[in-house]
């Protein structure tokens, strides 16, 4: 079939027509134009080499981002492509971290542990528990709509914490915490030096997990489930009419969603020493809506790119701080680095949504669409 | 006896805080069709301008909370024309994320301001107390109930009797509508903003009465939630009694803490949400909201 007419012409079309699909095939392609295969391919390359490249401190943050990043695709499936807003998303990153903490937990510790430092074991684990809270918590989103369920995904979250900090027999308690899950892959121990130093090997890990999970977000959302979301997120009664099984749908959606921040809140604590259960708040939740929102709603790409924006922010004001004087490291003072970071996340959410809705995603395709149409770009 | 009339009282006087905020959401949602999550930071820039404005000496407590009332419906306006005007027509969930953003922007500021140590609005009641018969009441609950009871009377009074108060009610029932008729509806939304944010400002005087403000002072404000989905987002008679009814639950729980104690410690901190899930499941409107009809 290769040198069918049909495939050479398709051949020909990615080569010369990036935009002309003649084939079901092509048209679904997630990489469909030779360029974009060669970007991807290279952007993987360097990460996967940038453990070399840079400081360690450097490389724990990135391998935050990429928690981070899997905790954003899963908010964007929700909100981004089911249109359910969410504000609860700290709350199951919290379940998916106790979860894995207490599989892989010190049998003999202060907090409940059962041992099991497989990574293989405990992640889909805390996927899975997050998951099923998620399914819980569906029942009352498919009967509630828009902001409804914002603010009772918000009521959640402060139920959560309050849960967390009681229950000290998993969490540590409130003032005390519990170390994060142990991470051995096939027995190695990543989270400790070893063949490489513990950065190096952690980054390694998010990033290939990162790539899985995006990798299979992005085939969800060209698959039926994910057109159904869309359907949904667009017009819900429409949707309904059409044939769109609401209920299981939006059970789904939040599932899924689930899934992807108890994975997210097992991974990006694993850096860390010891975890606080009033981690897992309000503002974890809004961050995670504001790397979907600034990276770009309803691209997989785009909360990959939020996250990574929002966990190199601190680094990106502690900057700042060094050159403005203004700016000062004292926490005593009223403009010090950490007001500037808040204030900057701010600023940013209402600047991305008054200027530029479509976040990065957006910015990145005018940049080529520019390009694309050199010399004429109007 | 004593016990519960007394735990009514003190759930009155944290309820008709949590009124006074809820008016402030349902104002702003009534006019604009918007849940403003920047209540909690207009409350706690308002409760921080007034530690400052109670330092002028001539001010006083009422003079300072009045003025900063004022100031904060001044610069919610200027908000509301800045940040929220140019938003008109895109999805509410954006303007609502937006809000969340001004949320974050005022509270690192007010928190900048309140220092490393805590800030007083000294009022003048503090902690003292009242007796009526056996049952104790504190001074400035009392206070923030007739505060409450004067500030809904007038409120009730301007959108019956006056022409603004028409034209907000106009709008709330038909934007386009009142467009025709010739209501700006760009000044009602101002208005609704500055409104809310001087409500705001004036409940976070009275939460912060007796106690002192520091960084944790921020989530009275978010009380506020569950009081409006309880009522029914469009319901400003919902929200003073969802208000009420909120506060004196949270009370109740903290003097039966003993028979709560299956709910951790503190229960009221999450009475409160879980009362709200539970009305959720059984009315999705609240007790007094207005169900909406979709149209496809």
């Amino acid at each position: 079939m290769r040198d069918s007419y049909a495939g050479r012409l398709q051949r020909r079309a990615t080569t010369r027509r990036p935009l002309l699909h003649t084939s079901y095939r092509s048209d679904m392609a997630l990489l469909n134009t030779r360029a974009k295969r060669y970007a991807v391919l290279a952007l993987l390359l360097v990460g996967m080499s940038l453990p070399f490249l840079l400081p360690d401190a450097f490389l724990t943050e990135l391998a935050g981002g990429s928690a981070y990043a899997i905790g954003a695709i899963g908010l964007m499936l929700l909100t981004g492509f089911a249109g359910q807003i969410s504000l609860g998303h700290a709350f199951f990153a919290g379940v998916g971290f106790y979860t894995a903490a207490v599989i892989s937990g010190d049998p003999d510790g202060r907090a409940l542990g059962f041992g099991v430092t497989e990574i293989l074991i405990w992640l889909p684990a805390a996927g899975l528990v997050a998951a099923a809270a998620g399914a819980l918590v569906a029942p009352l989103a498919t009967r509630l709509r828009g902001l409804y369920l914002a603010i009772v995904t918000l009521g959640l979250v402060f139920v959560g914490e309050r849960v967390f900090a009681q229950w000290s027999a998993v969490t540590g308690g409130g003032s005390a915490g519990r170390p994060p899950p142990t991470v051995r892959l096939f027995g190695y121990r990543l989270d400790a030096d070893g063949a490489f130093t513990k950065p190096q090997q952690l980054f390694w890990l998010m990033l290939v997990l990162l790539v899985v999970f995006a990798v299979v977000a992005r085939n969800l959302a060209r698959s039926n489930v994910g057109r159904a979301f869309t359907a949904i997120r667009d017009r819900d009664i429409a949707a309904g009419v059409i044939g769109v099984n609401l209920t299981k749908q939006k059970t789904v959606a939040f599932a899924i969603s689930s899934f992807y921040a108890g994975c997210a809140g097992a991974l990006f604590y694993t850096t860390v020493l010891n975890v606080n259960p009033n981690q897992f708040n309000l503002f974890l939740s809004v961050l995670f809506i504001v790397m979907v929102l600034i990276g770009g709603v309803g691209t997989i790409s785009g909360a990959i790119a939020g996250a990574f924006l929002i966990a190199l922010l601190p680094r990106f004001t502690d900057a700042l701080a060094e050159w403005l004087p203004f700016i000062s490291t004292r926490p005593q003072d009223v403009l010090n680095d950490s007001v500037t970071r808040f204030v900057l996340y701010g600023l940013l959410i209402i600047g991305f949504l008054l200027f530029e809705p479509r976040g990065l995603v957006g910015i990145w395709s005018r940049i080529r669409n520019w390009w694309t149409t050199f010399p004429f770009s109007y | 006896m004593t016990k519960l009339l007394e735990a009514f009282a003190d759930g009155l006087g944290r309820g008709s805080v949590y009124a006074l905020i809820a008016l402030g959401f349902v104002i702003i949602y009534k006019s604009s069709r918007v849940i403003s999550f920047a209540q909690p930071g207009f409350m706690i820039a308002g409760v921080v301008l007034v530690t400052y404005l109670v330092q002028v000496s001539w001010l006083g407590f009422f003079g300072a909370m009045l003025l900063g009332a004022v100031l904060i419906g001044l610069l919610a306006l200027g908000i509301e024309r800045a940040v929220i005007r140019p938003m008109i027509g895109r999805p509410i969930f954006a303007i609502a994320i937006i809000t969340i953003g001004l949320d974050i922007v005022l509270r690192t500021v007010a928190h900048a301001y309140i220092g490393p140590l805590v800030r007083h609005v000294g009022d003048p009641w503090g902690t003292s107390q009242l007796h009526l018969g056996s049952v104790r009441m504190d001074q400035r609950h009392l206070a923030a109930v007739v505060t409450a009871t004067v500030l809904v009377l007038l409120l009730f009074g301007f959108f019956r009797y006056t022409r603004m108060g028409l034209a907000m009610r106009a709008v709330a029932e038909d934007q386009e509508a009142a467009l025709a008729q010739g209501v700006s509806v760009g000044a009602v939304f101002a208005l609704s903003w500055a409104l809310a944010g001087g409500l705001a400002a004036v409940a976070g005087s009275f939460a912060a009465a007796g106690v002192s403000v520091d960084n944790t002072f921020w989530p009275v404000a978010l009380y506020a939630l569950p009081v409006i989905i309880l009522g029914g987002l469009d319901s400003l008679p919902g929200a003073v009694l969802a208000g009420l009814v909120i506060g004196v639950l949270r009370s109740l729980a903290d003097a039966y803490v003993d028979d709560l104690s299956w709910l951790g410690e503190n229960p009221s901190l999450i009475v409160p949400w879980l009362v709200m899930m539970l009305v959720l499941v059984v009315r999705p409107y609240g007790l007094f909201g207005t169900r909406e009809v979709e149209r496809v």
